[in-house]
């Protein structure tokens, strides 16, 4: 009686999903979608989080105070982003102090990407124009995921999102027209974080443990190969225009696919980073932990404060 | 260590003048005077807004969605209620 239920229960969760109707906080759901978007739309939170890190690293040397009000502005939305992600995460049913716990212990990863620091203020330009222009290709799709309060959430991201990749273009395209010093800066920049931009859509889908139930839930709509070849051909003849050179020696105009090729990607690397094995893997972390310590006082005074003043 | 998570909070805002307020997330805050300041800084960076509430979610009490096929069914059987109901002769063109 108790198995037919679930499966009938299923049956017309799945029949939702393909008549895409979304799926709300309170609606039925199979365990494992629950537990699949609790670990990817965490996962998201963690990385606009930790991701303003290697920025915020640069607010306070910013080149003049356009760029540095720009780059507030935009460290200060990816603060807001983690923040609907977070909500997004609570409304599957785990506390948000959990949720955070299972970064802070390496459980639950974040985007590999802001393990690479942030060396030279050309870096600021690369971050906003690949990685930012990375995760809107993925965010995009991911507007039209089936879990509605995740679908919303990245309605509102996505709008955000588009001035930050203008801002590190053009950063990139100041430097490229500047003196030879800043425009081996910049190339020097695009050499660091043209690899790991890639890497920022995961594993080849033939490696890819999660994309087949990901897609048949359509709480991913594109696999990881089809969005990293979308980035590749908006990026080459972004970069071609303002005279950088994509350090990939294999990269070629497939007339035949109308995509651009692009030479093998270095997973070892990807696995060690993501192993916590990158360059700033540990820092990250110590910086989350420590802002978590040092605040608690804090959340308790105000929550003192608001019992105090409640009655 | 949970039961010193702030509590959770709904956001509504009224984009503009002459329209509703609308459900836009939530946030967690200590009290209600915090969870205004940081709906302001969360949900209206760019002019979203001009005026906010925030709500309690624990007060909030919501109909059960897998009763909501028995609980919407009354309404969806009178169709008497729409306009499109009802037959007009030839010649009453707008009604
Ligand atoms: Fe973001
Ligand atoms: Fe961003």
């Amino acid at each position: 009686m108790e198995t037919l239920t679930q499966e009938k229960l299923a049956e017309k969760f799945q029949a939702k999903i393909d008549a895409d109707i979304k799926i709300e906080p309170n609606d039925w759901m199979p365990d494992t979608y629950r537990k699949t978007l609790i670990r990817q739309i965490s996962q998201h939170a963690h990385s606009e989080i930790v991701g303003m890190l290697p920025e915020g690293n640069w607010i306070t040397r910013a080149p003049s105070l356009r760029r540095k009000a720009v780059l507030l502005a935009k460290v200060q939305d990816e603060a807001g982003h983690g923040l609907y992600l977070y909500s997004a995460t609570e409304t599957l049913g785990v506390s948000r102090e959990d949720t955070i716990d299972d970064l802070h212990s390496g459980k639950v990863k974040y985007s590999s990407i802001f393990n690479y620091p942030t060396l030279t203020w050309a870096d600021i330009g690369a971050i906003g124009w690949l990685v930012d222009g990375a995760a809107i290709m993925n965010q995009v799709a991911l507007c039209r995921t089936s879990y509605g309060p995740y679908a919303r959430a990245m309605v509102k991201i996505c709008k955000e999102e588009s001035f930050h990749q203008r801002q590190g273009y053009e950063i990139m395209t100041t430097l490229m027209n500047g003196t030879e010093a800043q425009r081996e800066m910049a190339q020097d920049a695009m050499n660091r974080f043209w690899w790991p931009s890639l890497m920022m859509f995961g594993p080849s889908d033939a490696e890819s443990k999660h994309t087949e139930q990901s897609m048949r839930w359509r709480i991913k709509r594109h696999t990881n190969d089809e969005l990293r070849q979308s980035f590749v051909d908006a990026s080459v003849p972004q970069a071609e225009l303002i005279g950088l050179k994509i350090p990939d020696p294999n990269l070629k105009w497939n007339e035949a696919r109308g995509h651009y090729d692009f030479g093998a990607i270095d997973w070892e690397e990807f696995w060690q980073v993501v192993g916590g094995n990158g360059p700033c893997n540990k820092e990250r972390i110590e910086a989350r932990v420590k802002a978590k310590e040092e605040g608690e006082w804090v959340r308790e005074a105000a929550m003192a404060y608001a019992k105090k003043h409640k009655s | 260590m949970s039961t010193n998570e702030w509590p959770l909070w709904e956001v509504f805002i009224r984009s503009k003048q002459g329209l509703n307020h609308k459900h836009v997330g939530s946030l967690r805050a200590a009290d209600a005077e915090m969870a205004l300041q940081n709906a302001r800084d969360v949900y209206t960076r760019r002019s979203e807004g001009i005026s906010i509430w925030v709500v309690q979610s624990a007060l909030i009490t919501a109909s059960d969605p897998a009763d909501s096929e028995a609980y919407f069914e009354p309404s969806d059987s009178k169709v008497y209620r729409h306009p499109t109901f009802y037959d007009l002769p030839d010649g009453i063109e707008h009604m």
